[in-house]
């Protein structure tokens, strides 16, 4: 590659809204949101349950399930706008220059089909002059390198674990050697032991392999020192995004504040654990203004009637709070 | 388990449930009150035409005796005598007529299978949208008509307006095979219709197995070579075989299946006759249960399609004809195989309405026939017949079932 031309980001996601449209009314899952990721970076996405952290992940290989619908925006791949691609050409991306791995490892690989047939497929779809026997070759080093043994390539998926078989998504995610792997709640599923495993995979084949890796989760605690930037995410909006360690000492969002706070500490003895109260909005019918101010604890008067701003509070750092917006006011004016 | 001690294991299992089968039904005949043969003259007869038929059927030995009579008989594949006036072997009769009840059972299937899948296939990738609904409507439709109402609008408009097709039976007179011996017993065939077939059997036989070859990655020498050769004389010996029919027996009558005789004889002709007379009534027979698969490979669709998997395959760029057939539908398969083999099985059993509709003399009308004399033997005989294939045919399903799902072979 050159490396005199400049630049586009690995991927890039512009103002990306997404909605599902219900027959109740349209779900705005994903509103109006930005990042971009360069070669080799680890971004974390975090968000709670309906957040649009999943759908986000899907947008961007174009497979949002129905009704879900990509009303605005753009996302690049290698600097190719994928939105507007064919079903075709769309095809040819996933996989190729994306991968992804899914929640569950235990319905996630077909059960009929043998773990080699996996890969010989995956690799004769996008590359069709590469032979059988190759295939199995490229897909038996795959596996060494996600610690599965090359012999197992003839097993089925019921004859391994849990947390073999997400060795195995990983490795059909990465056999391709994508830029990007979007990993989408990859340990929700699996305990702890094998969590903490998997994810310093992640993080081993994120630096041999050089690509860069989305991990969506809904546990903060877990990106907090795996990432380099993290994006946490509130009934479809960005609320803050900032690096890992930017984050974890200095959060502005309150949700963020509360995020923080209900992670416990195991050096502290006894430690009461903060909650957020309240529950996420119903997000057919959203509250007008700042989607957290019902929760919030800081909440003012404006909070209630408009949308709160994004602003950079110090460099690569956003928040989408007035608490913050006024004080880089106030800033500006003294 | 693997597969090969699975299938071992299921077959042995069949032995003792084919004896229970055999068991049950003799003790039924037997047990209920009245004497079969009380019940086939309705006490119209005098008491020695009476006890003629009982001598003559065994049926005045002590029930052991005729157990094990029966038993025996059955090992020789020997279902006992009708109670019709010659006193004819059941089994000549029930095997005469299977081969037309099979050939027809086995294009209703294919045709019911192949409507349902494709077309349930694509009410479910285009679910809710008018396609859907238009598919839908015609499965519950054509299952909901009856199937000789179906049968004789058939027949009025390819077979007595449009005269495209034969209006019944299953081959025109000249062509039929004589009586209900398995084999022609017209003169012999000759060399040149050996040496027509050695040519393309030893070509196709060796060319397959240099592609199995290929695919398993065996080196050509001299593993490969050893195999091919075995490949080729067991190729070779299938077709000495046919050889041997076609120059000696004056034709080809193995399976009994029309199409398929006429096939290995390499005669064309008889072939086109054959499906001719065979189209109407398993396009009748195969378009009422394509109702059936429709509606099942549709809701199974459905299902595997909203799973983990198929999303999976989806993100690794997979073609959408291998996600909607060889994972969705791969795995929607089971329960249209379970199907399958009820729907085969009660197809073997001779389709009555649909052979009367064709007078296609296959099972069904030998049934409706015997159940009209009375003929408690003969039913007990079909019965008999019917049941052994009914498990045949689950053995079979089962086979393909841990075939296809290798989860259940564990």
């Amino acid at each position: 590659m050159n490396d005199d031309v400049i630049s586009l980001p690995l991927l890039e996601v512009d103002s990306l809204t997404v909605d599902y449209r219900t027959r109740d009314g349209d779900i705005r899952a994903v509103n109006n949101l930005s990042f971009a990721l360069e070669k080799g970076e680890t971004l974390g996405l975090v968000g709670e349950s309906g957040s649009g952290k999943s759908t986000l992940g899907l947008s961007i290989i174009q497979l949002v399930p129905v009704p879900g619908v990509i009303v605005n925006g753009h996302v690049r791949i290698d600097g190719v706008d994928v939105v507007r691609l064919s079903d075709e050409e769309m095809r040819a991306i996933r996989g190729k220059n994306v991968g992804f791995v899914f929640q569950d490892p235990m319905t996630s690989l077909n059960p009929v089909k043998k773990v080699g047939a996996h890969f010989i497929e995956l690799i004769r779809t996008h590359e069709p002059n590469v032979t059988e026997a190759e295939a199995l070759e490229r897909a038996q080093k795959t596996l060494n390198d996600v610690g599965i043994l090359p012999e197992r390539i003839n097993d089925y998926p019921h004859q391994f674990s849990g947390g073999m078989r997400q060795r195995i998504m990983i490795a059909l995610a990465i056999a391709l050697n994508p830029g990007v792997v979007i990993a989408d709640e990859p340990t929700t599923a699996l305990d702890v032991i094998v969590q903490a495993k998997i994810l310093d995979l992640l993080k081993n084949l994120r630096d041999t392999y050089g690509m860069a890796l989305i991990l969506i989760t809904h546990d903060l605690s877990i990106v907090l020192e795996r990432c380099d930037k993290i994006i946490v995410m509130y009934a479809g909006n960005l609320v803050e995004y900032a690096t890992g360690t930017e984050l974890h000492s200095h959060p502005r969002h309150p949700y963020t504040q509360g995020l923080l706070q209900s992670i416990p500490n195991i050096e502290l003895a006894e430690q009461k654990l903060e909650a957020i109260p309240g529950s996420p909005p119903n997000l057919l019918n959203p509250p007008k203004g700042c989607r957290f101010w019902l929760r919030c604890s800081e909440a003012g008067e404006n909070c209630e009637t408009e949308e709160p701003p994004i602003v950079e509070v110090s460099p690569g750092h956003f928040v989408r709070c007035f608490k913050e917006a006024d004080k880089s006011e106030r800033n500006r004016k003294r | 388990m693997d597969l090969r001690s699975y299938i071992v294991a299921r077959v042995l299992l069949m032995i003792p449930m084919i004896f229970l089968l055999l068991s049950i039904v003799f003790l039924i005949v037997r047990v209920v009150p009245g004497d079969p043969v009380l019940l086939h003259f309705e006490k119209k007869a005098s008491e020695e035409a009476m006890a003629e038929m009982r001598r003559e059927l065994r049926l005045d030995q002590p029930l052991h005796v005729q157990y094990f009579e029966y038993l025996a008989g059955l090992l020789r594949g020997d279902l006992g005598k009708s109670m019709a006036p010659g006193r004819d072997s059941i089994s000549q009769h029930i095997f005469s007529a299977f081969p037309a009840t099979l050939e027809l059972a086995l294009f209703s299937i294919l045709i019911a299978v192949g409507i349902g899948i494709l077309l349930g296939v694509r009410a479910s990738t285009s679910y809710n949208s008018v396609q859907d609904h238009v598919i839908r409507v015609f499965g519950t439709v054509i299952y909901a008509i009856p199937v000789f109402f179906l049968g004789m609008i058939l027949l009025l408009v390819f077979s007595i307006y449009l005269k495209w097709f034969p209006a019944g039976g299953r081959i025109k007179p000249l062509m039929e095979p004589e009586g209900l011996t398995f084999y022609f017993s017209k003169p012999a065939g000759g060399f040149v219709q050996v040496f027509t077939w050695s040519f393309p059997v030893g070509l196709i036989s060796w060319a397959i197995s240099l592609v199995a070859l290929k695919r398993k990655a065996i080196k050509f020498w001299p593993k490969g070579l050893l195999i091919s050769l075995l490949v080729l004389s067991a190729g070779w010996i299938v077709y000495a075989y046919f050889a041997w029919h076609l120059m000696f027996r004056g034709g080809l009558h193995i399976t009994g299946l029309y199409t398929i005789d006429s096939l290995l004889d390499g005669n064309v002709v008889k072939f086109v006759e054959a499906v001719r007379y065979l189209f109407l009534p398993s396009l009748t027979l195969g378009l009422m249960l394509s109702g059936v698969f429709i509606r099942l490979t549709r809701s199974n669709m459905l299902e595997t399609l909203r799973l983990d998997f198929v999303t999976a395959a989806r993100a690794r760029g997979l073609k959408e004809s291998s996600v909607v057939y060889g994972y969705a539908l791969r795995n929607a398969f089971l329960p249209i195989l379970t199907m399958m083999g009820l729907q085969f099985a009660m197809l073997l059993g001779g389709a009555i309405l649909t052979e009367t509709t064709f007078s296609w003399p296959g099972l069904g009308r030998y049934l409706v026939d015997r159940i009209s004399f009375r003929d408690y033997t003969a039913i007990q005989g079909a019965v008999i017949f019917f049941g052994i294939l009914v498990a045949v045919v689950n053995l079979v399903v089962d086979i393909l079932y841990a075939y296809l799902d290798p989860r259940i072979r564990f």
